[in-house]
């Protein structure tokens, strides 16, 4: 097992430098620089902006230099557009703020997904299920830009429980909002997906036979099944934490917390190479943690599959 | 000809045995899925959406780019729904027939949705399967060639695709056919990986029989479950997903419209005393959804032999 | 002999720091002309989007230099009118008889929040930074409008920076020389980049100079916090010369990206100020009378037609163009689309500009009945009709009032006239892109005053305007318009330069912008409604007591 860890790790470096190169062709045949502005620059100006943050340099010189400031330096370079902030400090602000919806977004939707999903499974067609089953697919088809207004005019505007927004250091009235309008539809997801792997596994000839046994329910719910029940689960969990931690780019911009997700897309939008660069990196670093977090998990649950 | 004869005789009966288990294992299927009232009522929705989606233009008063500007911006509070005017679903906010406009949302929105998860029920579950099925090496460079684009964050891709090749519905395509298969091959993998050490996979192999068939013979028919209930995940997954886009204003180019953009509008208009015009595009999307959802189950329920 | 141009307000000015003396001890409780004031002074308003920079050298957009206003405290300040300035760090200056050379005096007492004097040798450093090659801001055309002395060799870096003509004579008097006699010039020095910056603090913090921690300044705030993409918090700087009459104690900007979102949070109480989204004004004013309000802006709203050389043949025939303008209602964008105060323009000027008199155009006399049969004949005329339908299409950047306003442009055309046009939006640099390469048929402009003048705008028709996206060129405009920056009123050039665009319509101006607003009902009477730029300061806001 240890072997595989390290194995996956080298082979992680490579996938980061495929990153890259695909980050930056991308970028640059994107059309706009980031110091377009409404009123073109002179061009003496542009020249010596462009040769501030090395833009004048060729594609893969300001590649390979990037590269390098990483590697030795853990230097992700200054922001093109926030002019007293390098990369590092975005990341540094934005990151924790996502960090914090995610994980507890991930938890909730983990928490509330399976037991909303195995107690389905357990009573099949009973009242149960029918509302288990109503309640994720609603969760699941209110769109979060549709979900997250209404939030606020009911907390916010009516009740007054709730600030409509901001972060503020991440106070936890702060939190409630984004994390139940980002948790939502992946919670459901989760339920849907163990509700269906659940049954699977309830008819298969092991459950049976510990049933035939006559061991309680609960019991072999819980020894024999929800493990197996909860291979599928885990192969979405990877992909679906990498997206709650990186933050739904749409609960960022309603509720102003100032995370990364908001950052990503006034970047793209604002061509600041040097903070795209760094969320994608950042993005993709995390992807790979949690893929390989997910694949260990799963040898672990399933003793049967050998790396 | 002599020759010959024997051998057709061999394929027609082949065929017939083919036919004949065919008939049986979709049979069994069909009746279970007529038997579940949730999927039927499901299904019959899902096919009247897509009427509305198709002909329902035909008894629209007015084009969909048609401007009332006595309904518009301060005004539209005016162009409530009524049979009388002809705006049966009211105007959007443009003073435009969101009965038209919802129609053609609705089309939109099902194209992308369906596109989507086709890319992603063909190739992701074919990649994932033969990735899980062989391994070892093809595996890693498989799955890693998933993981790299993976990294790179969707939302930026789309962002940037939409930006460099110009906002069109083909290019809303392309990038969502892109990105869907990705957690589809994952998923098949992963389940491919706990179904190829069972007996049936060992016994073919022993057998001799080649790496390709088992795949398609008895590796992906034992996915067929769990691809089923993520197509039916994912189809309104990619309708969301399209909504986002059209949230941050990279959607379809105007006059076009779909659900997601509707429903954006609408939303924003949604303390200004225009409820309808979140209504009547939400009603659409939810019962679009929903109806999949239904009828994904009761596919689900009916394909796998194992459940009954 | 120099004229001794003493500075316009300075009664005024008197009057309030006397004011102040009288109401030192209880300045908590009533405000400038003795209104009873709120106990809480925090002003929260929203930002729609973050600002690029805090440095004076370097700040672009709105958002950063409202803050900077803040912040920092330039020559002179913008009155609460904004047609005339207020002294700042100088209190008077001298003009030569040339118009070429200004010397300010400059108040002594003004304090750096560190306690260092505000010398005129900040204004030089903070100059010559802003022009040089190595800050390569992107505002450094800025200076390079003031005329400086060899400015455009030096932010070229061709000249050293000593050659740029600004000089500090002693520490309290500063001498500017120009390359050619500006009438304005004194209005330019409220704008951002004239201010001074702290030298010590920039060489020893760099880049990061304007981080909380250790920004340095002289205005009537400092910044205590500033989380990027969330929020920007100032408190009042007790440093500042004229702080015991700055009644607001702390600034917060939020930023909030969505505008819907925003209007939500001010109606819950969170906010002070926002912008009202396109068309809710009517209802808002309707709901909340006391807290909606609206004024001119110093803004127009067009629409360009390309007319380069590979530009559309049609666009290249002055009927079409005419036909396309005059089938623009503009009286329904400005009452249904947009509902918010704003004035349908049939001129590019905004009438709000000062000493401008909107010259009558034939246009603007006609009702919109008129007006369509005309815009019919002449594109008939040009030859387009049901079976040579005219189409093209227009591109305009991502939002929603852009949307609406674009949506209602295709289908007046559409509807009078059988034009087929094809929308198409685009986010803000790809826009830009297409826009300064003439990669577009007909694209959306608005320009906001640089300064409240009407070259401001004119100039942009220019045929060698860097913001001449439709590449116009009238020698006659030309020449008018270089006429006009030395002529003693030159109010007929300008009324001339606008006939003649309502002639060839070069761009269909849409209408003038209004500011429209969510606003505390009690910050309503301190904010400068009559600043058609909207420099507005925090210092000189309050609340007033509920009543």
């Amino acid at each position: 097992m240890f072997a595989y860890i390290v194995r996956r790790l080298a082979i992680a470096i490579p996938t980061i430098l495929i990153l890259v190169v695909i980050s930056f062709l991308l970028m640059y045949s994107a059309p706009g620089g980031p110091f377009n502005s409404e009123r073109p620059l002179p061009a003496e100006v542009m020249a010596n902006l462009e040769a501030k943050y090395g833009l004048d340099q060729p594609m893969w010189r300001q590649m390979v230099s990037y590269v390098w400031g990483v590697v030795t330096q853990f230097d992700f370079g200054p922001s093109f557009q926030y002019t007293d902030r390098t990369v590092n400090d975005v990341i540094a602000q934005g990151f924790p703020v996502t960090l914090t919806y995610g994980l507890w977004s991930a938890i909730v939707a983990m928490v509330v997904g399976v037991s909303l999903g195995v107690s389905a499974a357990v009573r099949q067609n009973s009242v149960l299920d029918y509302l288990a089953v109503g309640i994720t697919i609603g969760a699941q088809a209110l769109p979060n830009f549709v979900m997250a207004p209404i939030l606020v005019l009911i907390f916010t505007l009516w009740l007054g429980w709730l600030p409509g927004g901001g972060w503020n250091g991440g106070q936890w009235e702060y939190v409630i909002m984004p994390v139940i309008a980002l948790s939502t539809s992946y919670m459901a997801s989760i339920a849907r997906i163990t509700r269906s792997s659940m049954l699977e596994v309830l008819n298969s000839n092991f459950i049976r036979t510990a049933q035939a046994k006559g061991l309680p329910m609960r019991r072999v719910v819980l020894r024999h099944a929800l493990k197996p029940a909860l291979l599928p689960v885990l192969s979405y969990l990877g992909p679906a934490m990498v997206g709650m931690i990186t933050g739904s780019v749409v609960v960022d911009i309603i509720f102003s917390t100032g995370g990364i997700g908001q950052f990503f897309v006034n970047s793209a939008f604002n061509r600041d190479y040097a903070v795209i660069m760094g969320i994608t990196l950042l993005v993709g670093v995390l992807t790979i943690s949690f893929n390989l977090i997910v694949d260990i998990l799963y040898a672990w649950i399933d003793p049967k599959i050998r790396y | 000809m002599k020759l010959a004869e024997p051998d057709a005789k061999m394929l027609q009966e082949v065929g017939a045995l083919a036919e004949v288990r065919g008939r049986s294992l979709w049979a069994d299927a069909r009746a279970r899925f007529l038997r579940n009232k949730a999927a039927l009522i499901g299904l019959v929705v899902l096919i009247l959406i897509c009427l509305f989606a198709a002909f329902g233009g035909l008894i629209a008063q007015y084009e969909r780019d048609f401007v009332d500007f006595s309904l518009m911006g301060a005004n539209a509070y005016q162009g409530s729904p009524s049979i009388e005017t002809g705006h049966y679903f009211g105007v959007d906010i443009d003073g435009r027939d969101l009965y038209a406009r919802t129609v053609q949302g609705t089309r939109i929105s099902l194209l992308v949705g369906i596109v989507g998860a086709l890319v992603a029920v063909l190739v992701g579950t074919l990649y994932g399967a033969t990735a899980g099925y062989i391994g070892g090496r093809v595996d890693n460079i498989m799955m890693r060639t998933v993981d790299v684009l993976m990294s790179i964050p969707f939302m930026f891709v789309l962002i940037l695709m939409l930006v460099i090749f110009g906002r069109s519905i083909l290019m809303l395509f392309i990038g969502i056919g892109l990105i869907s298969w990705l957690d589809m091959a994952r998923i098949a993998r992963g389940q491919t990986l706990t179904i190829k050490n069972k007996e049936f996979v060992e016994a073919a192999v022993a057998t001799g029989v080649k790496p390709l068939k088992i795949i398609l013979r008895h590796v992906v028919p034992n996915l067929l479950g769990i691809v089923i209930v993520y197509a039916t995940l994912l189809v309104p997954q990619m309708i969301i997903f399209e909504s986002f886009i059209s949230y941050l204003g990279l959607g379809v180019q105007e006059p076009n419209t779909s659900l997601g953009a509707l429903m954006s509008l609408g939303t924003k208009q949604m303390n200004n005393g225009t409820l309808w015009m979140l209504f009547y595009p939400l009603f659409f999307f939810l019962i679009t959804l929903f109806a999949f959802f239904f009828v994904g189950d009761g596919l689900r329920d009916a394909l796998d032999p194992k459940d009954r | 002999m120099t004229i001794h141009n003493k500075l316009l307000m300075s009664t005024a000015a008197a009057m309030i720091a006397m004011s102040g003396v009288a109401f030192a001890e209880s300045h908590a409780m009533t405000g400038p002309n003795g209104e009873a004031l709120a106990e809480t002074q925090e002003f929260t308003y929203r930002v729609l989007d973050e600002h690029s920079s805090l440095d004076p050298g370097i700040v672009e957009d709105v958002t950063g230099s409202e803050v900077v206003r803040d912040l920092f405290e330039g020559l002179y300040n913008d009155s609460k009118t904004g047609a005339t300035l207020e002294p700042g760090v100088a209190l008077s200056h001298d003009v030569s008889d040339d118009g070429m050379t200004y010397t300010f005096t400059l108040r002594e007492g003004a304090e750096w929040s560190n306690g260092d004097p505000v010398t005129a040798g900040d204004f030089v450093y903070a100059w010559r930074r802003a022009a040089s090659p190595e800050l390569a801001s992107p505002y450094a055309w800025y200076m390079s409008l003031m005329s400086l002395e060899n400015v455009d060799e030096v932010i070229s870096g061709d000249a050293p920076l000593e050659d740029l003509g600004v000089t500090a004579i002693d520490d309290y008097t500063l001498e500017v020389r120009l390359k050619e006699p500006l009438p304005y010039f004194p209005q330019m020095l409220t704008h951002a980049t004239t201010f001074p910056v702290p030298q010590s603090v920039v060489e020893e913090h760099g880049d990061r100079w304007t981080r909380p921690e250790n920004i340095v300044s002289n205005g009537a705030y400092v910044l205590e916090e500033h989380v990027p993409q969330e929020r920007s918090v100032r408190v009042k700087n007790d440093m500042y010369w004229d702080a015991e009459n700055t009644i607001v104690e702390r600034v917060t900007a939020l930023v909030i990206n969505d505008e819907n979102q925003a209007l939500t949070r001010f109606l819950a109480g969170e906010l002070d100020r926002t912008e009202v989204p396109a068309g809710q004004f009517p209802r808002l004013k309707e709901e909340h009378p006391d807290e909606a309000i609206s004024f001119p802006r110093l803004c127009n709203y067009y629409y360009t037609f390309n007319l380069r050389e590979d530009g559309p043949e049609a666009f290249k025939d002055q009927r079409v163009r005419q036909a396309l303008a005059l089938a623009v209602d503009r009286n329904v964008i400005v009452e249904n689309v947009l509902a918010g105060g704003q004035s349908p323009a049939y001129t590019f000027t905004p009438a709000a500009t000062a000493n401008f008199e909107v010259p009558g155009v034939e246009m603007a006399g006609m009702t919109q009945q008129e007006r369509n049969a005309k815009a019919q004949d002449l594109l008939a005329e040009a030859g387009y009709g049901a079976d040579n339908p005219l189409s093209f299409e227009m591109v305009y950047n991502t939002s929603d009032a852009h949307r609406s306003v674009a949506v209602a442009m295709s289908q007046m055309w559409n509807q009078t006239l059988g034009v087929e046009t094809t929308l198409a939006n685009m986010e803000w640099q790809t826009f830009l892109e297409a826009r300064n390469n003439g990669d577009f048929e007909l694209a959306r402009g608005a320009w906001c005053g640089d300064y409240n003048e009407a070259s401001t705008f004119l100039d942009l028709l220019q045929t060698n305007s860097g913001y001449n996206d439709a590449k116009y060129s009238n020698a006659e405009v030309d020449q008018l318009l270089a006429d006009a920056k030395t002529a003693e009123d030159p109010g007929a050039n300008y009324t001339q330069v606008e006939q003649i665009i309502a002639e060839e319509m070069p761009v269909i101006p849409v209408y003038h912008y209004a500011g429209v607003y969510m606003m505390d009902e009690n910050l309503i009477p301190s904010w400068p409604v009559e600043n058609v730029q909207q420099n507005w300061y925090s210092k000189d806001l309050y609340f007033v007591a509920d009543e």
